[in-house]
């Protein structure tokens, strides 16, 4: 749903005036309002529109012995008289309950009253010239893909007077173009403004690359192989930090599989360094009590943990410095540093290995010892000489963390390539992350 | 929804609403100190409208007349496009006029039980697991969800359904040295079910809770599981995973005909398999059973208004029929199931699974043990992975025991296995009686694009399989 800064303000206005002594409020937005193209075979399968808009309202309820809190989420509809009645039955459900809930000695108060707004404008299809602009130029490929368009707003306020708004107009373009042997390429393309030139371009490109997709696949074996992991590939091998590995909680609750480079027992690659990196806006800094992380946060600098994401919560169980981190305290923004490998030169350094574009569907195998599971998907390729020699079969891969960023990692590209966010569980995600490609002298192939 | 229906002036095939009011609520605890006590109340309408054979969407919030007509006309607009590069040309049959009006049973209505005496049973089950030093993390977790979905129309639909739903979960964190190890209650949110506040407060709770906790202490003392081509038992919450992986998702209609490939991927099962693919051994009879009572994912129609009732899928090992609602089994001609559904009102609906069950075989649990020459047994997924093709997966469990000579021995940890959907099926060599059968669930279904989480449900029996690849962890 589109919803302007001042019927927000509105909204939060009515909520935080109403709070009571004793009483703190954290109000919170996330609305979008978008189109979604779903194609197969350069085809529509599925298209729609939808405005969605959820208000999130958390009470803190200081008293005596403590303070205790809870959470509701509530469908806003953007009718002015019936919001107003839902916010009120939303607070007044939110008084019957906290009393009767158990203090909560780790709940920390909003205190923070810094106000931030960052809007993103952009200049999209129209909804009624989408499909022939995406699909005219692909109407001889075997294209599948979802192209998701729209504003998203997030805001928060607070009953300690911090107040931030965040929106963003913009595009994804998730794609894959297919052989008739069902083998695929993948790519993405997003932005704040609808390029028709670039998207042909894309699919030029596409139509090149295919021409290597359609060789007879080669089966390699099991075992090690050097490998080159091109950035979208290191975007889904870093996500798995966000996996209970760099959040502060899940270091000192045990389950982390960093524990051992905190202790000093293990270590990452020297050519390994990760951070949260906020200054591309392409995603909220600020958290759901109203306070912003830092615009850069370092995590892993030169294969050592310097920092680690610490929401609220835990800031004020381990008594540290909160920094900004979701509840989750996942990656928001995470940014892995280059290296010295120059893109065009790749192939020939690899010499003998893999070309992997894509992983598929990783997990931990063995989280505390930082092993992960995986498949390879998409233009994957057996590289001989320097050479591409012909497409993989999906392999199975299964490996540690701790050599695929210690010691089997060769070097990284010195260009970090954008790999935008196309998830949309709930609501259509804002973000993305950097990250170059990487080449490996091992990577564990098991079925 | 039938005023704005009757106040609609579109040129059209078919228009339907389908409205959703769900509200779930979720209290999670850690070492007995609340972490989140959180509802969430979502309520909206998604407007279809089918022109020239091409369905689109509008999903509202707006719950007025004037706000589902706006959201018609919005996906009329759509519908009028998409048109114009249909992948296929579907008709009104796809969206039958069913009429129902149906409330799935709940023993212990959620109001029932004071918010008080809800926290006050999870802090006890954290204070109750927390038995040595050695437990390092205890937690507990209850989600329910109060679901009401209705649809109608133009074709005549008129079909409202309400269900009450449960999730709980409790886990025990441990560790000694550098080992660490976590046992949870069935896997990860694995106990979830349709009905109330009977399935937390249930008989066996607490003898659950103190498994729980000492199996989470015996797994840190416990060797690897060992590596090797073994006997494979598994548990019926390892068998839920098992079948949704390598079962489910490859036998949905819209991943075999191209849909998800772009996302989720699609399938090794080809449209000529059907009737003819031998998928498992004689010993495998799975059934898509929306009827079976307290299992997650029931309902009397779908959300297009197809009718659901059981249907066999794999008929002792012959894949027979495939998990696609009305717009798949047009494209396809394949036959299928009534499982065209949503996430909530802002998606529309796709194939998915709902409950999917193996049928009981006839072994004993000691028949099933003296079966075993050499081998592991496995219970409580914890990882999972698997191709976009579904053949090449690797799953891992929370506990694993040595079989040895028909005889139940040690504990084992981090036990893991990997193999190929067919052959694997093929390797099934014991299926357990009704004894062994238990239903389990996940809310977290994903798939889709924009992407979905749904509700499944899978029963099973504890099964045999013969020459499994099996592994333990990195240590």
């Amino acid at each position: 749903m589109r919803l302007d800064r001042g019927a927000w303000d509105a909204v939060a206005d009515a909520l935080l005036s109403a709070a009571a002594p004793g009483e703190f409020l954290t109000v919170e937005l996330a609305a979008e309002s978008s189109q979604f193209v779903r194609c197969s075979g350069a085809r529509v399968r599925q298209s729609g529109i939808v405005d969605d808009a959820d208000l999130r309202v958390t009470l803190y309820l200081r008293g005596a012995d403590g303070v205790r809190r809870a959470t509701r989420t509530q469908t806003l509809c953007g009718e002015a008289a019936t919001d107003r009645d839902r916010c009120t039955a939303t607070l007044r459900a939110l008084r019957a309950e906290v009393p009767q809930l158990p203090v909560d000695p780790f709940a920390e108060l909003p205190a923070g009253a810094q106000t931030s707004v960052a809007e993103t404008p952009g200049q999209l299809l129209r909804p009624d010239e989408a499909v022939e602009a995406l699909l005219g130029p692909a109407s001889d490929l075997d294209l599948a893909g979802l192209y998701a368009a729209g504003t998203m707003m997030r805001a928060v306020a607070t009953s300690a007077g911090a107040r931030h708004w965040f929106s963003t107009t913009s595009y994804t373009l998730d794609y894959s173009l297919y052989t008739d042997g069902q083998r695929a390429l993948k790519g993405t393309l997003a932005g704040a403004r609808w390029d028709a030139a670039a998207w042909q371009a894309r699919l030029a490109d596409g139509r090149s690359q295919l021409q290597a997709l359609r060789r007879p696949a080669v089966r390699i074996g099991r075992g090690d192989h050097r490998a080159w992991l091109a950035p979208a590939a290191v975007a889904d091998l870093v996500a798995m930090f966000s996996w209970d590995a760099v959040g502060e909680a899940s270091l000192r609750q045990g389950v982390s599989p960093l524990r051992g480079l905190r202790e000093g027992d293990r270590a990452l690659s020297a050519r390994f360094s990760l951070a949260e990196a906020f200054d591309g806006g392409h995603v909220p800094r600020f958290d759901d009590r109203g306070e912003l992380a830092p615009a850069r946060h370092d995590l892993i600098a030169q294969g050592r943990l310097v920092g680690t994401l610490v929401n609220a919560r835990s800031a004020r169980e381990y008594g540290l410095p909160c920094t900004g981190a979701n509840a989750q305290e996942s990656l928001r923004a995470a940014e892995v540093a280059p290296g010295s490998l120059d893109d065009r030169a790749v192939l020939g350094l690899l010499g003998n290995g893999l070309w992997l574009s894509n992983l598929h569907y990783l997990n931990w195998s063995d989280q505390p010892a930082g092993r992960i599971t995986g498949m390879t998907r998409y233009a994957c390729f057996e590289v001989r000489d320097g050479e591409l020699v012909a497409p993989i079969e999906t392999m199975r891969w299964d490996d540690s963390l701790f050599s695929l960023f210690g010691d089997a990692l060769t070097d990284l590209s010195a260009a970090a390539v954008f790999v935008p966010e196309t998830g949309s569980y709930g609501m259509r995600q804002p973000g993305g992350c950097r990250v170059p490609g990487m080449l490996v002298a091992a990577m564990r192939m098991t079925l | 929804m039938h005023t704005a229906l009757n106040a609609l002036d579109l040129a059209a095939d078919w228009v339907g609403f389908r409205h959703v009011r769900e509200t779930t609520t979720e209290r999670a605890y850690r070492d007995a100190k609340p972490v989140a006590n959180e509802t969430w109340a979502s309520q909206g309408v998604l407007a279809e409208v089918m022109v020239n054979g091409q369905v689109a969407y509008a999903a509202t919030p707006r719950l007025d007349v004037a706000g589902l007509v706006a959201a018609a006309q919005q996906a009329h607009a759509q519908a009028v496009q998409a048109s114009k590069r249909p992948l296929f040309r579907f008709s009104p049959a796809q969206r039958p006029a069913t009429h129902l009006d149906y409330v799935a049973a709940a023993k212990r209505p959620f109001d029932s039980v004071p918010v008080a005496e809800l926290s006050g049973l999870l802090v006890r089950i954290c204070e109750r697991m927390k038995t040595s030093d050695k437990v390092v993390r205890t937690e507990s977790f209850a989600r329910s969800v109060d679901v009401e979905t209705g649809l109608v129309s133009s074709s005549g639909a008129d079909a409202w359904q309400r269900f009450s739903l449960v999730t709980t979960d409790f886990q025990t964190t441990a560790k000694h040295g550098d080992v660490v190890q976590r046992r949870t209650d069935g896997g990860l949110r694995g106990r979830s079910y349709q009905g109330g506040w009977e399935h937390l407060f249930a008989e066996d709770l607490w003898s659950r809770v103190d498994r729980v906790a000492d199996e989470a202490v015996q797994l840190v003392h416990a060797p690897e599981c060992p590596t090797g081509t073994l006997d494979l038992l598994l548990a019926p919450d390892q068998m839920m995973l098992q079948i949704h992986e390598s079962i489910g998702h490859p036998l949905e209609l819209d991943r075999i005909l191209g849909d998800e490939r772009n996302y989720a991927g699609w399938s090794f099962v080809q449209r000529a398999d059907f009737g003819t693919l031998q998928y498992g051994s004689a010993a495998m009879t799975v059934t898509w059973d929306p009827t079976l009572p307290g299992e997650f994912a029931g309902y009397r129609c779908d959300d297009t208004g197809a009718p659901a009732g059981r249907e066999v899928l794999i008929d002792k090992g012959l894949l027979v029929r495939g998990l696609g609602g009305l717009e798949s089994q047009a494209r396809s001609g394949i036959a299928g199931v009534a499982t065209q559904r949503a996430s909530s009102w802002n998606r529309p609906p796709i194939d998915r699974m709902a409950n999917l069950n193996l049928e009981p075989g006839d072994a004993s649990w000691q028949e099933l043990v003296a079966a075993v020459e050499d081998g592991v047994w496995m219970e409580s997924n914890r990882s999972w992975s698997i191709d976009d093709f579904r053949n090449k997966f690797q799953f891992g469990c929370e506990l694993g025991r040595r079989i040895r000579n028909g005889k139940v021995g040690e504990v084992v940890r981090n036990p893991n296995y990997r193999g190929v959907t067919v052959p694997f099926w093929r390797g099934l060599a014991r299926v357990g009686d009704r004894s062994t059968f238990q239903a389990y669930g996940t809310p977290y279904c994903g798939k889709g694009e924009p992407n979905q989480l749904i509700r499944v449900g899978h029963a099973s029996p504890a099964c045999l399989f013969r020459g499994v690849e099996v592994f333990g962890g990195a240590s």
